[in-house]
């Protein structure tokens, strides 16, 4: 061969193509990487640029969610809930709350049914922009990844403003939710769903017919729908290769089957399509937000005035001195923080549970039935105790079907809680979808599955 | 059009000497199987065309070491009566239903078929619960640990491992 | 000259702590929840690129901040220190979040309570997760730590250099 180099004279057809000896590599992408979200360790084997051979390893970020949740009484696993998914804690925490109301044959009042899916719509919208935007910035349009995350903040500083925080909110609670949607709220909502419109409007314009977007993520990274039920993948990535299956409509629960929304299908199950779901079901969610906050039944019921209005700290340090002449006849009026728990909102978004729920704020200050519900439900060995059993409750995650398998034993804490985690059947898939692609597309393949390592892991 | 007979009731037709226990609570279906006939179990749910359970949603254990017994009795109607149950849930697209399989297990040695030549899925689920009950799989092509690291000793969601002991890799172990 | 703090010493001292505070490049290494307030934090509502620390670097030879974002569990932790090893002086390390700080509510066999155990922390950012807010709050008192310190090399401190990084 060296021959036909140094004379070029010989001509092209004499030339045999040249069988080089090659031997494949052995990458090692992770654990810390830029360009995975969370930490991760693939090993690829590599031909060259090509990925031959896929292993990847987990558990870097395993936090022990399902031993700590048998230490503590039902509720106090909800704060463990919010750091599963969180980027979408929302529906962690109304998953988790659902299969304990199933255990315990609790029925949410409609109000705070629709509160829940709300807020959970909320919570996959936020999901969705933090995967596309983030999968967009690896793939260079970091322009797209800061017009995300405005959009994100909007809805964060709404779910501020009904929760308290930003991302790890804590808010349902067996039996409804923590407190109602405060004043204004449906004005300040429709105002955020118009802001995120003309976002995902400029993203799109972006991505949508950008010629190296397309060409990143089109055919790339393909699950067939065989394979797809094989490893029982859900969610956006299963529904881009063709199948129609989400929770919300083929098992419906909460509110949604009162709810039009209709559910984005893909063709060819390839990165291209996962986007085009994923942007599709914000849409959705969006609609079927506007369409709660239509429908949401009627806000604080009116209470009977019990008295003339004293704080609710006076009351109890007057009766803590044993001072009841000061406090008879008093109703109490508790901190503005806790507006939304008080007895005119709390009957319409929370069960009628004594033994499951807590009582409005103003009964637990003001009188002695509602301090001692509240103490057979907060102190060490009291508590939630729903009957000897297990149960296995669905909802629809941002990546798919988030299950939640819990076993009680009788006692006032969980015996097992097990979360089925979406991304989990997506991730072992990985060795399929990331074989014969370059190296180069094990990025976009990546970014597309949105693992988020506190549901991986927990 | 008559509502589709419950997976429980199919399974105990087709395997009655398989089949241990079928209860119904809350909604869910829930057949206790023998470990020896849990194979043949998976291929009939998964091949028969009535059941056609074409997604194996979550395959998981428990660790019934600390579960109170001689109480009232649980009103899902089954008591378990091993240490370990290895606890699967299938779903039928097709149908539209779900169905739990659990499979009890003993303390000693204990170990059940892997069922990933039937679903796929089953290969990492199955590995975790190795990983954090100690259960063998049978057959299973890459039983190593998913969650924790290789020098774990111990598994972690066992009811007799400790929560707060450590073994750390570098560093103090308090 | 060099061994005692005169005035051009520490002018040049204050310049060059100046210098460092106002163009820091940080490693995220992010694991969990917190990253999801490192990124609004770094993005256009909370902007911690007027601070000059808006450019990442993902190579530890490359970076001189560590921040630490989110939980390091066990299996996590020799990289950790790996990454910490690898970073050339001067570096600094930022706690981010409680679960870095302390371990968290995350009491088990898993987590490593603190990363203080494992590397020297500089900045302790608490929060579950802590706001942007607390985290530029933080990221201001690691500026103040840059410019009062001396090039990595005990050289001693000149109060007049402290007083004025606290101040910065």
């Amino acid at each position: 061969m060296a021959e036909t180099l140094l004379n070029p004279s010989s001509s092209p057809a004499d030339t045999a193509p040249v069988a080089y000896e090659t031997r494949d590599m052995l990458l090692n992408v992770g654990p810390q990487h830029p360009a995975m979200h969370g930490i991760i360790r693939i090993v690829v084997r590599l031909d060259g640029e090509t990925v031959k051979g896929v292993d990847v390893e987990i558990g870097y970020l395993h936090r022990g969610f399902e031993k700590m949740c048998e230490q503590g009484g039902y509720n106090h696993a909800i704060p463990y809930t919010d750091r599963l998914n969180y980027v979408s804690p929302l529906i962690n925490n109304v998953g988790y709350c659902m299969a304990i109301e199933k255990l315990m044959g609790l029925t949410v009042p409609e109000r705070g049914q629709y509160i829940r899916v709300i807020m959970s719509e909320i919570s996959r919208i936020t999901d969705h922009l933090t995967c596309i935007g983030a999968s967009a910035m690896e793939l260079g349009a970091f322009t797209v990844f800061l017009y995300m995350i405005k959009a994100r903040e909007y809805l964060w500083e709404l779910i501020e403003m009904v929760t308290g925080a930003r991302l790890t909110i804590s808010y349902c609670r067996v039996g409804g939710v923590k407190a109602d949607l405060p004043e204004g709220f449906e004005e300040r909502t429709r105002g955020a769903i118009r802001q995120v419109r003309e976002v995902l409007k400029e993203c799109d314009k972006l991505l949508t017919r950008n010629r190296i977007f397309v060409d990143r993520m089109k055919g790339i990274g393909v699950l067939s729908r065989a394979d797809a039920l094989a490893y029982s993948v859900t969610g956006p990535f299963l529904r881009s290769t063709g199948v129609n299956y989400d929770v919300r409509k083929a098992q419906p629960y909460l509110v949604y089957d009162r709810l039009q929304f209709e559910v984005p299908l893909g063709q060819h199950g390839d990165n291209l399509d996962r986007y085009f779901c994923r942007m599709e079901e914000m849409e959705q969610s969006l609609r079927i937000v506007e369409q709660c906050l239509t429908q949401l039944p009627g806000g604080p019921i009116q209470v009977d005035d019990e008295g003339r209005p004293m704080a609710a700290a006076e009351m109890v340090d007057e009766a803590k001195m044993g001072r009841i002449q000061a406090i008879a006849g008093a109703a109490p009026v508790t901190d503005p923080t806790l507006e939304g728990t008080n007895k005119s909102f709390s009957q319409r978004v929370n069960a009628p549970a004594k033994r499951a729920v807590l009582p409005p704020k103003d009964d637990t200050y003001g009188n002695i039935e509602g301090l001692m519900q509240h103490f057979k439900l907060i102190m060490y060995g009291h508590g939630i105790r729903p009957p000897k059993g297990e149960v296995y409750q669905a909802v629809e995650g941002a990546n798919g079907e988030l299950g939640f398998y819990v076993v009680s034993d009788g006692t006032d804490k969980p015996y097992r809680v097990r979360v089925r985690p979406p991304c989990l059947p997506i991730m072992a898939t990985l060795p399929i979808i990331l074989t014969d692609d370059m190296l180069a597309d094990i990025v976009p393949t990546f970014g597309s599955v949105n693992m988020i390592g506190g549901e991986l892991d927990r | 059009m008559p509502e589709p007979a419950l997976f429980s009731a199919r399974i105990q037709a087709q395997f009655p000497a398989g089949v241990l226990a079928t209860h119904q609570f809350r909604g869910d279906d829930t057949v206790v199987v023998r470990p020896e006939a849990l194979r043949e179990v998976a291929q009939f749910l998964r091949d028969d065309p009535a059941c056609a359970c074409l997604v194996l949603s979550d395959a998981t254990a428990v660790d019934y070491l600390k579960y109170p017994s001689g109480q009232e009795q649980s009103p899902s109607g089954t008591v378990p009566t091993t240490r370990f149950e290895v606890v699967y849930h299938l779903y039928s697209l097709e149908h539209n239903q779900r169905v739990r399989v659990k499979v009890p297990v003993e303390a000693a040695a204990p170990q059940v078929e892997s069922l990933t030549p039937v679903w796929p899925a089953a290969n990492w689920f199955e590995r975790e619960i190795w990983d954090m009950f100690g259960i063998r799989f049978a057959g299973h092509p890459n039983l190593k640990r998913l969650l924790m690291y290789e020098e774990f000793d111990g598994h972690p969601l066992r009811k007799d491992y400790p929560v707060t002991k450590r073994q750390p890799l570098i560093g103090p172990a308090t | 000259m060099f061994g005692q703090a005169n005035w051009l010493t520490t002018k040049v001292d204050s310049a060059v702590g100046w210098a460092r505070k106002f163009s820091i490049f940080q490693y995220p290494f992010v694991t969990a929840c917190c990253g999801m307030e490192y990124m609004a934090t770094a993005c256009s509502h909370y902007d911690v690129d007027r601070f000059g620390a808006g450019f990442p670097r993902f190579s530890p030879r490359q970076a001189d901040v560590l921040f630490v974002v989110g939980t390091i569990s066990h299996k996590m932790a020799p990289v950790l220190k790996k990454i910490y090893d690898q970073m050339a002086d001067p570096k600094w390390v930022v706690a981010f979040g409680v679960c870095t700080c302390t371990g968290g509510f995350y009491d088990n066999y898993a987590t490593v309570m603190g990363i203080d155990t494992i590397i020297p922390v500089d900045v302790y950012i608490p929060g579950c997760p802590p706001r942007p807010e607390n985290v530029l709050d933080g990221l201001m008192k690691l500026q103040a730590k840059i410019q009062a310190q001396h090039s990595g090399t005990p050289l001693g401190t000149s109060s007049e250099a402290i007083a004025a990084g606290l101040h910065a």
